[in-house]
């Protein structure tokens, strides 16, 4: 009986009530703790791409493997040069492949194996002839007879390719604070150089906001729309038509009809598939890649004959109206314009849609459990077809922006690959609009940055596509940054679900 | 009897929560030992640390007479310990061979060695008369069957201790008179068997020992002959429980349900409700009696909007809502509580507050325009929260967190608590301990005094029996039988639902009019 007593001593009443909000203190821990893995993502993703930096640079190799130095009498530079007595320690008796020897008054260079005894003569002959070594030759000793060379040299290489990325992306710090400093001091003409870095990234993020929010929100109605690309081909195909084609309105006009037609004829290209998927069952993975070659070609057709710009040879659009035009907010060079802020005000609009009216409520019901959502009264045909049409709208939008705000008319070739890009970017945001914008500053300074990476330490931009592909699956396998850095997973063990539990559903 | 088992002490604690508060329990050879307790009592965080799949903070087992250390399910098979989920771990279009020796095959060369395998199965289904085809695909066959499956697969990698967690839940009552005399079998062979239940009367009628957990505790040891339902419930609850669902005869109104000549398709397109006339008045219980899977889910989805009709009509309060939407039908009144509540009537990742508003969240005040009230869906969270008893640490936690008796109360607290007119509920108690069945029964048995017509579609014949003021015994998508539960004996039902005539009783006869 007293067992039970205290049994019932351990159910207060107010049980459920004290604990049914959670402590504040948890919550904040919980966001930062969804911010932990794609930090440690992208750090560890940083590290193994400066790993691929060091592999692939052949100075470094060398360095790692035989580190040259210049034999010289007089010995002045401790750092490239070695004194001929202390290279006869580590070399007592060598000359070099490929040098040149004179024997007999005739030069010959010294290779491994003499094709022609005229030109060339063989090490050990050579070696013989010359038991000393000259000054001026080059010398290679191991990494660890002297392994702070070998180091310096891996250290300045990832240095300088981390540090163009780096100017590249956001700008030459030194360089900044020397403009702000001219600019205080009357002389603003410093500013646009300084921050032309930073602005460049934020324009290359704009469309990355837009067609990151396009499959996230895709994601969160339970679909997968592939179909990115093409959508950002015919948003901008509806939006440079609506561009060039009126003339003479404000822009206080033209430019929001001329957004919208890039909406609207995106959003009713993406309905399509998910019209498809709700009446007849047909996956839209399959259709979206469909429709992106229809795009393609739709916008092949359509710029090489009705839409082709007149009195030229180029498939290419004509220009818009500047009433069209998104406002550049600085002067050139900086091609900042106003359609980024446009791409922030799209992602808190998904983010109140998704979250905080019945439209998204239905969406991410529709998304999580379909037949739950049928239950409760929802129609799924209507929101999958609302979500590929708002999903194909904003990728749409991502086209109408790039072309109402950097290029003016539509080219033939008019994508970066953004349609793959766009799911890298949503599964990378966790399909949560502040992710997204945050994973599309990431992808945008990146690939500002890489272009600057290439030209100034000659690494090929594709190690940023490496680095951006090692984030993607540190995100999609976070077990792999919980085993590297040893963390236990957020909930503790009651939050997981067991094999038997998970069958259920 | 010598033991073969022993947990000294077991202790494991989740954030917040005791799961096991210094549990001690012994298994003797040969004997089928219950574990009885609610849900969320600890039976199955005790058995998932003696299978491996959790660790214990304290305590000791003990494995014939030693201590062993088990951290994964790979260490309890080698002890001998043998898992039989409740939910199967099966691959449908694999043989039942291919099931069994899966993980652990056997091979001749590289190549697996399948006359062998089937030899080895038709060796232990023989042993142990668990009469199964080898053959077999597992998709083809019915839940019972499955159920041996994996108990072959645990006796094919020699366990002689079996765990089984809630091994009857999904069964019909004749599947689990076969697994009765499939337990008996394996202990006469010389198995232990730890049987995980809340379901007092199979307690009784099969175990050896019977050892009671509720609150991560033992608060009791009994045997079936020592023992009675009524003190088990009370064990297991903490307090005196009513087994029988106490009612007023029904005061009957206006029809509010009248199907005619309904016919609705299976997802195989076969005639799965053929022609059911059927109606439900204000203030009564009808119950549908019927083993599974003999046209009730389709009856009960062509009701609720979720399957389109073939023929015939559903007028609910005299509206035709044969070919509504399921939403219009719920405006019209309708609660539903689905068979499957956790494919259908919940969203296991969203919160709790989100899922209790998942079919209100459109209507004011819960939205204004298009934009959702947050506070006003979060205060309407905490009421039901609250006034059903839901125990969850949270609005905001999500409802996969919570045991299913909290998920089923969320259901009810959703559908409940709305102005309905016609209930719906589909084994609305499916897979619920002794303590939750009680609460549902009230709550049901309630809207029935408010004036709310209930159709009640259930397998658990005591379930219909108790609660309906008339039941209608569906065999093969017909209504074979209206009778009163006070006028029919159980065994006369169980004949009817296994489809015999009963001459006199076979013509429906009219709703009672006072």
């Amino acid at each position: 009986m007293d067992q039970e007593t205290t049994l019932q001593e351990r159910t207060p009443p107010e049980e459920g009530r004290d604990v049914r909000r959670p402590p504040r203190r948890r919550r904040v821990w919980g966001w930062l703790g969804e911010l932990l893995i794609p930090i440690l993502a992208i750090v560890t993703a940083f590290v193994l791409s400066g790993v691929f930096i060091l592999i692939t640079d052949v100075q470094v190799v060398n360095a790692f493997t035989r580190i040259p130095r210049r034999v010289a009498v007089p010995f002045t530079d401790p750092e490239d040069e070695i004194s001929l007595e202390e290279a006869l320690r580590y070399h007592p008796n060598e000359v070099i492949v490929g040098d040149t020897v004179e024997v007999d008054g005739r030069m010959l260079r010294v290779v491994e194996e003499v094709d022609d005894p005229d030109a060339e003569i063989a090490l050990e002959e050579a070696r013989a002839l010359f038991p000393e070594l000259r000054d001026g030759v080059t010398i290679y000793l191991d990494f660890f007879d002297k392994p702070q060379t070998g180091l310096r040299t891996a250290w300045n290489a990832i240095r300088t390719a981390y540090g163009a990325l780096f100017e590249g992306a956001i700008g030459d710090p030194a360089r900044i604070a020397a403009a702000i400093r001219a600019w205080l001091a009357g002389d603003p003409s410093g500013l646009p150089t300084a921050f032309y870095p930073i602005t460049e990234s934020l324009v290359a993020a704009t469309p990355y906001i837009l067609v990151g929010l396009a499959v996230a929100l895709g994601f969160r109605a339970g679909l997968f729309n592939i179909g990115a690309e093409g959508q950002y081909f015919v948003g901008g195909l509806t939006s440079v038509f609506v561009g060039y084609s009126i003339q003479g309105l404000p822009l206080i006009i033209h430019l929001p009809l001329m957004l919208l037609a890039g909406v609207v004829g995106a959003g009713i290209w993406g309905a399509i598939p998910g019209l498809l998927k709700a009446t007849t069952g047909a996956h839209e993975v399959i259709n979206t890649i469909m429709m992106n070659y229809i795009a393609f070609a739709l916008s092949d057709w359509l710029l090489s004959g009705p839409m082709m710009r007149p009195g030229g040879f180029r498939p290419i659009s004509p220009a818009i109206a500047p009433s069209a035009m998104l406002p550049r907010l600085f002067p050139s060079p900086i091609r900042f314009h106003a359609g980024f802020f446009l791409a922030l005000a799209c992602a808190a609009l998904v983010y109140w849609l998704l979250f905080h009216t019945t439209i998204g409520f239905e969406l991410r019901t529709v998304g999580a459990n379909p037949r739950a959502a049928r239950y409760a009264g929802m129609s799924i045909t209507r929101n999958y077809v609302l979500a590929m049409f708002l999903s194909g709208g904003l990728a749409g939008l991502a086209g109408a922006n790039d072309i109402s705000g950097l290029i003016g008319y539509m080219p033939n070739a008019f994508s970066a690959g953004y349609g793959f890009d766009s799911i890298a970017l949503a599964l990378l945001g966790r399909s949560h609009p502040v992710g997204v914008v945050l994973a599309a500053l990431l992808f945008g300074t990146l690939r500002t940055g890489a272009t600057r990476m290439q030209s100034a330490a000659q690494i090929p931009v594709d190690i940023i596509e490496i680095l951006q592909a090692m984030v993607i699956i540190f995100i999609a396998a976070p077990e792999i940054i919980r085993a590297l850095y040893c963390l236990r997973r957020q909930r503790g063990e009651a939050g997981r679900v067991l094999p038997s539990e998970g069958a259920a559903s | 009897m010598t033991s073969i088992l022993e947990l000294r002490g077991i202790t494991k604690t989740f954030p917040g929560v005791v799961a096991n508060d210094h549990i001690d329990l012994t298994l003797n050879k040969g004997e089928i030992l219950a574990l009885l307790g609610e849900n969320g009592a600890g039976k199955t965080t005790l058995m998932n640390i003696l299978y491996g799949l959790y660790t214990q903070d304290e305590g000791d087992i003990y494995i014939r007479g030693e201590q062993a250390h088990i951290v994964s399910p790979t260490d309890a098979i080698r002890q001998g310990i043998g898992m039989v989920h409740q939910h199967f771990m099966l691959v449908p279009p694999l043989t039942v061979t291919e099931n069994v020796v899966l993980g652990d095959e056997l091979t001749r060369g590289m190549f697996l060695d399948r006359r062998r395998a089937a030899r080895r199965v038709r060796e232990i289904a023989d042993t142990y008369g668990l009469a199964v085809d080898p053959d077999a695909l597992v998709s083809t066959l019915p839940v019972g069957v499955q159920q041996r499956v994996e108990i072959i697969k645990v006796l094919y990698r020699q366990a002689d201790m079996l765990i089984m967690d809630e091994p009857t839940a999904v069964l019909t009552p004749q599947e689990v008179q076969d697994l009765f005399t499939i337990v008996r079998s394996l202990v006469d062979q010389g198995k232990s068997v730890i049987f995980i239940t809340h379901k007092l009367k199979e307690v009784l009628a099969l175990a050896d020992r019977i050892v009671v957990l509720r609150q991560g505790r033992v608060v009791g040891e009994t045997t079936p002959q020592e023992t009675t339902e009524a003190e088990l419930a009370a064990m297991m609850v903490g307090h005196a429980v009513e087994l029988t669902v106490t009612k007023e005869p029904a005061v009957v109104n206006d029809v509010v349900l009248d199907v005619q000549d309904l016919s609705v398709l299976d997802d195989r397109h076969n005639l799965a409700v053929d022609e059911v006339t059927l109606q439900v008045c204000g203030g009564e219980i009808v119950g549908i009696a019927g083993v599974q899977g003999n046209g009730q889910t389709e009856l009960v989805e062509a009701l609720t909007g979720l399957r389109p009709a073939v023929s015939g009509s559903v007028r609910i309060l005299g509206d035709d809502v044969t070919a509504a939407s399921p939403r219009a039908i719920i405006e019209q009144g309708v609660a539903h509580v689905p068979e499957d509540r956790q494919r259908d009537g919940l969203v296991l990742s969203f919160p709790v507050a989100d899922n209790l508003v998942i079919n209100t969240y459109y209507i004011e005040p819960f939205a204004r325009g298009i934009a959702i009230q947050g506070d006003a869906v979060a205060r309407q969270a905490r009421n039901l929260v609250e006034q059903f008893d839901v125990r969850t640490p949270g609005i905001e936690t999500p409802v996969a967190m919570l045991s299913g008796g909290n998920q089923q109360k969320v259901i009810v607290a959703r559908e409940f608590s709305r102005p309905i007119r016609l209930l719906i509920a589909s084994q609305p108690t499916r897979g619920l301990d002794v303590g939750s069945i009680e609460y549902i029964h009230q709550r049901i048995v309630e809207k029935r005094d408010e004036g709310a017509g209930v159709l009640l579609v259930s397998p658990e014949l005591d379930e219909v029996m108790s609660l309906s003021d008339r039941i209608a015994v569906m065999y093969k998508g017909h209504i074979v039988a209206m009778v009163r539960p006070d006028e029919v004996t159980r065994e006369e039902i169980g004949l009817l639902m296994a489809g015999a005539e009963i001459g006199e009783r076979s013509a429906p006869p009219a709703p009672p009019t006072d």
